[in-house]
């Protein structure tokens, strides 16, 4: 359908989006300087992100990777953690958000106002608020110290926000898909599966990326919840970098490159899907 | 159908919950077991685990030590110790003894330091750990701040502080000396050297008066002089003198990793000031303890380790592989630590030191007194003004609570509330029609239900649970019911004028202010780069999504800093790129206007990202035909932007706008880390306003739990009128 835009046009889209990826990128390159600097931050050089003395060194502080090859066992299963929490977050949170949405986007029933309410009011109480309420509930339900219980309060505080967006998504899927396959002899319940989910896939894959982002950036619940080493998550660990009178920010910046590796390629995997839910519209752009 | 379907969906959590649970399993082995609790990372955790090695072997016990970040200690000792779930022993610092003790966190060390170990450590460490009269803790090591000097600079000890500062002739960017930054913390040595002091002995704050004004004078005199960089932070004086353009610098133990880089470093005991008549520096002290938590003091093991950490031989292993500077005296003799030149000049600093009062109200303290330098510093105030104000705010926030109220009204009205909440639902339940609705509505509960009770139990109990907190003040373990008094205080600015800096209705300005230009830019950059994104044939659109995210994908604690350390005065990349472009640099923090600006400029940075995204996902939901038949019906690109797209994404974003609003009103992160309220607070909105409650002014989580409940009833009346506007706008476009 799309005519091929002008010259013109197009150096004009790609010198806005570029100037915006400086943006973007800019404050990051002062990261990975720090990260790749062993002396600490370049504050002296000016406008220009670049390390002074390049090496590996923050890298290997935060894995615990001595220079033979031996050690990072930790840093391994602390990633680990990370990833089986995480992706368990954004599992659960999906498992349980999707068919709620769907509800709540699909049919009128008796306390829906009243639910959409609470569900946001959830997002508006500060979290500071409930850590210590929330240690004695998973006390209660003997989660306390394991990943399952931190997996449920991660999966519980991106559930509200996994509603809305899933309900957004499911108001801008035409009802006349669904009728169609009832029309056809599907029960409700099949629709549901086999037409709806497949046309929400995309916004299935986005909701899943904030899920598992929200978890696997976080610390306070993890550090205050979790009382093993071999459990704790990445963030943990490179949050003990921040001392009370200093902060290595060297290995805390190279931790945070390290941290934002999977992110990166789970958000591109994510953005295969988006392309992947247009293409299977069967409409191509 | 629909209900196997939900069962399926419930095995289903159920399984891959108990599958991650099942991941942490841990193998006991019999022996008996002590946990262990530090913050202590780098050599000194090294030393730690050899002490602990040798524990283990000679007594035949095993430790669980845990580290743990020391943003969360606190925060995990509370939680964890009074349900028998923490540590037996722990190491911190004796300043925070007041605050355990009040928290019932930890008991008194017994034969953990028997009778005929009392003469092996150093008294005034000894001291430093009793508290009334008992000694809890057995003190491991003294910390305190020191001179460090570049040799080649400063080739002798110093004479005096002034010989020191003196300019002479350093080119420009160098410094002859620097505090390590510019807080109550680093500027103790020079209010005790002046006669100050922070605390007087009934717990008031008593830096004020000619001695507290004389020393901010100084400060104020070096900082005009050049003397000392400004807006030094750790990062920054650790570069500065590493790369040679910093002389001296006032610093802890801390500092001794970032010295090495130094070509060739030495440390001195602060030095003598000259304007003073000679009166030292004197810094406040530190101890560290090994606590008993009340469930430890019970174990003899507990005790015993405890016992083992101060020892001998444990302290030689942590002065030689830790460097810590241990309060265990025989150590001393030992010829490597003897040898160990740093070591011995921090010694003899810790000598040279004042103990850190263990009130809790130092806590109250720290934060009047930084605003008070800081504001010295930037010239709106005079020392003795800014001194006054600080004494106020401490004052403030040290106000007792009011005699505890009867219950009884505020119980009556609640149950009013919950009686008429019934009488409402009882009258829709009698309806005509209700129960042929309610039925009707069935098949709907079999697709809520789960996520309903798993929301309720685990998000709106501790929510509920957190909000009663307001109607008490005094600590957690001793709560004591205030009825209405914390809200009153809040929504009357505590007495003082509704406008005032720091007031209730002040901070909601600003967080109004800081919400809308926030989402005001998140939607419209996150908008316009989405639309390019989703345009069909863009080159190189896998790339530009990668690096456009960035923002989102790396931890926001440290980009947020480094946002900070752009804004720097001196070194950041931002006055550089001013001074590219022939302007003026900024001083960021010192105003507000260009304190909020940076601010907003972190958070826009940290939050287009999700916009666009957001945006992208409901673009690629536009059917194409639609666009088509617009564009076959001669539609303009902007009258198929507005009147096509932007009607068929907007149910999509509304709902992350709303929710956008809400992360953004209450943005603790961003607030905290890169203004930290500067100037004197006047950034902070009101959710880090609730954090300094909670956390640095007296812990009034009472208070602080009055402000979230306040927050979270104006979110919710924010959030009903946007939703109530967006409606109205969508049918408008219909």
């Amino acid at each position: 359908m799309d005519r091929k835009p002008s010259l013109l046009e197009s150096a004009l889209v790609h010198t806005v989006l570029l100037l915006a990826v400086g943006f973007a990128v800019y404050p990051i390159l002062w990261v990975i300087s720090l990260a790749f600097s062993e002396s600490g931050l370049s504050a002296s050089s000016g406008a220009l992100p670049i390390p002074h003395d390049p090496s590996l060194a923050n890298f290997r502080a935060v894995t615990g990777v001595r220079e033979g090859g031996d050690g990072g066992t930790l840093f391994l299963i602390q990633l680990g953690n990370s990833l089986v929490v995480s992706l368990a977050t954004a599992f659960v949170a999906v498992l349980i958000a999707t068919p709620a949405a769907y509800a709540l986007a699909r049919f009128e029933f008796v306390g829906k106002k009243a639910g959409m309410s609470t569900l946001l009011a959830t997002q508006m109480f500060p979290t500071v608020a409930s850590a210590v309420p929330l240690y004695l509930l998973l006390e209660t339900l003997h989660l306390l110290d394991s990943r399952a219980g931190l997996v449920l309060v991660y999966a519980t505080t991106s559930v509200p926000f996994a509603i809305f967006q899933l309900r957004g998504s499911f108001e801008t899927i035409p009802v006349e898909l669904e009728e169609a396959a009832m029309v056809d002899g599907a029960t409700r319940a099949q629709a549901f599966l086999r037409v709806v989910l497949p046309a929400a896939r995309p916004a299935i894959a986005v909701t899943a990326l904030f899920a598992f982002m929200s978890a696997w950036n976080e610390f306070i619940l993890a550090a205050t919840l979790l009382s093993r080493e071999t459990a704790f998550t990445l963030p943990v660990l490179l949050q003990r970098f921040v001392g009370e009178h200093d902060a290595a920010w060297g290995p805390f910046a190279a931790g945070a490159i390290l941290v934002s590796v999977p992110v990166m390629a789970l958000f591109y995997l994510a953005q295969k899907q988006l392309v992947g839910g247009l293409t299977a519209g069967g409409v191509k752009g | 159908m629909a209900v196997r379907l939900f069962f399926a969906w419930l095995v289903a959590v159920v399984s891959l919950v108990a599958g991650v649970a099942s991941l942490g399993g841990c193998a006991g082995t019999g022996r008996p077991r002590v946990v262990l609790w530090h913050a202590y990372r780098g050599k000194e955790e090294e030393a730690l685990r050899q002490v602990l090695a040798a524990f283990q072997k000679e007594q035949g016990v095993d430790v669980e030590a845990l580290a743990i970040p020391f943003d969360a200690y606190a925060a995990k000792l509370e939680a964890a110790v009074p349900h028998a779930h923490g540590p037996d022993v722990f190491i911190d610092a004796h300043e925070r003894l007041g605050s355990y003790l009040q928290n019932t966190l930890v008991a008194p060390v017994g034969d953990a330091v028997p009778p005929a170990d009392v003469a092996t450590y150093d008294p005034a460490a000894l001291a430093a750990a009793t508290v009334g009269g008992q000694l809890y803790g057995v003190p491991l090591a003294q910390k305190s701040l020191a001179l460090f000097v570049n040799d080649k600079l400063v080739p002798q000890a110093p004479t005096s502080f002034e010989a020191l500062a003196r300019r002479g002739d350093l080119p420009k960017g160098s410094y002859p000396v620097a505090f390590e930054s510019e807080g109550a913390f680093s500027h103790a040595p020079l209010l005790h050297a002046f006669g100050g002091r922070m605390l007087d002995d009934a717990g008031h704050f008593a830096a004020t008066g000619p001695e507290a004004e004389a020393s901010l004078a100084f400060l104020l005199g070096l900082r005009r002089a050049g003397a000392v960089p400004e807006e030094p932070s750790g990062a920054l004086v650790s570069e500065l003198f590493a790369t040679g353009k910093l002389s001296a610098v006032v610093s802890g133990p801390w500092f001794l990793a970032d010295a090495k880089k130094a070509p060739s470093y030495r440390v001195y005991p602060l030095p003598r000031l000259r304007e003073t008549g000679d009166a030292r520096l004197r810094a406040f002290l530190t101890v560290e303890l090994a606590l008993l938590a009340p469930e430890g003091a019970k174990n003899p093991h507990a005790r015993a380790l405890a016992r083992h950490l101060g020892g001998l031989a444990s302290a030689r292993l942590r002065a030689t592989v830790g460097k810590q500077v241990v309060a265990t005296t025989a150590a001393w003799d030992d010829p490597v630590v003897k040898a160990d030149r740093d070591l011995a000049a921090f010694h003899e600093a810790a000598t040279e030191s004042v103990p850190m009062p263990t009130s809790v109200s130092m806590r109250a303290a720290w934060v009047p007194l930084d605003q008070a330098i800081k504001k010295t510093l930037r010239g709106d105030a005079s020392p003795h003004d800014a001194l006054e104000e600080a004494r106020a705010r401490f004052n403030d926030a040290m106000k007792p609570p009011p005699p505890s109220p009867s219950p009884t009204p505020l119980l009556v009205a609640l149950s009013a509330v919950l009686v008429g909440l019934a009488l409402l639902a009882v009258k829709n339940a009698r309806e005509p029609g209700f129960p042929s609705r309610l039925r009707a509505s069935l098949p709907a509960y079999r697709y809520v239900a789960h996520a309903a009770v798993v929301v309720f139990v685990l998000v709106v109990l501790p929510l509920v649970a957190g909000a009663l907190t307001s109607f008490f003040a005094g600590t957690r373990n001793a709560p004591q019911y205030v009825g209405l008094t914390n809200y009153v205080m809040v929504l009357t600015a505590r007495g003082g004028p509704l406008l005032g800096s720091g007031s209730f209705w002040l901070t909601l300005l600003v967080t109004v202010l800081w919400t809308v230009v926030n989402v005001t830019f998140h939607l419209g950059i996150g908008l316009g780069l989405g639309v390019l994104l989703s345009r069909p044939l863009l080159r190189l659109k896998a790339l530009y999504r990668v690096l456009l995210i960035l923002p989102w994908a790396v931890p926001s604690y440290v980009t947020a800093l480094a946002w900070k350390g752009m804004f720097h005065r001196q070194y950041g990349a931002i006055n550089a790129l001013l001074h590219v472009l022939g302007a003026e640099p900024i001083s960021w923090f010192s105003r507000f206007s260009t304190a909020f600006s940076a601010n907003v400029a972190t958070n826009v940075w940290l939050g287009f990202p999700f916009m666009m995204v957001v945006t992208v996902g409901a673009l690629t939901a536009v059917p194409k035909d639609v666009l088509e038949a617009a564009e076959v019906d001669g539609a303009t690109r902007w009258q198929r932007f507005r009147l096509v797209v932007m009607p068929l994404v907007a149910p999509a974003l509304l709902p992350s706008v709303v929710l956008g609003s809400v992360w953004t009103f209450n943005m603790f992160n961003v607030v905290f880390l890169v203004s930290g309220g500067e100037p004197d607070g006047q950034t902070d909105i009101l959710v880090s306003e609730a954090y300094r409650w909670a956390f640095t002014r007296n812990a009034q989580y009472g208070y602080a739990a009055a402000y979230a409940v306040l927050i979270f009833g104006l979110l919710l009346l924010g959030s009903k009128a946007m939703q109530r506007l967006g409606r109205g706008a969508e049918q408008g476009a219909r």
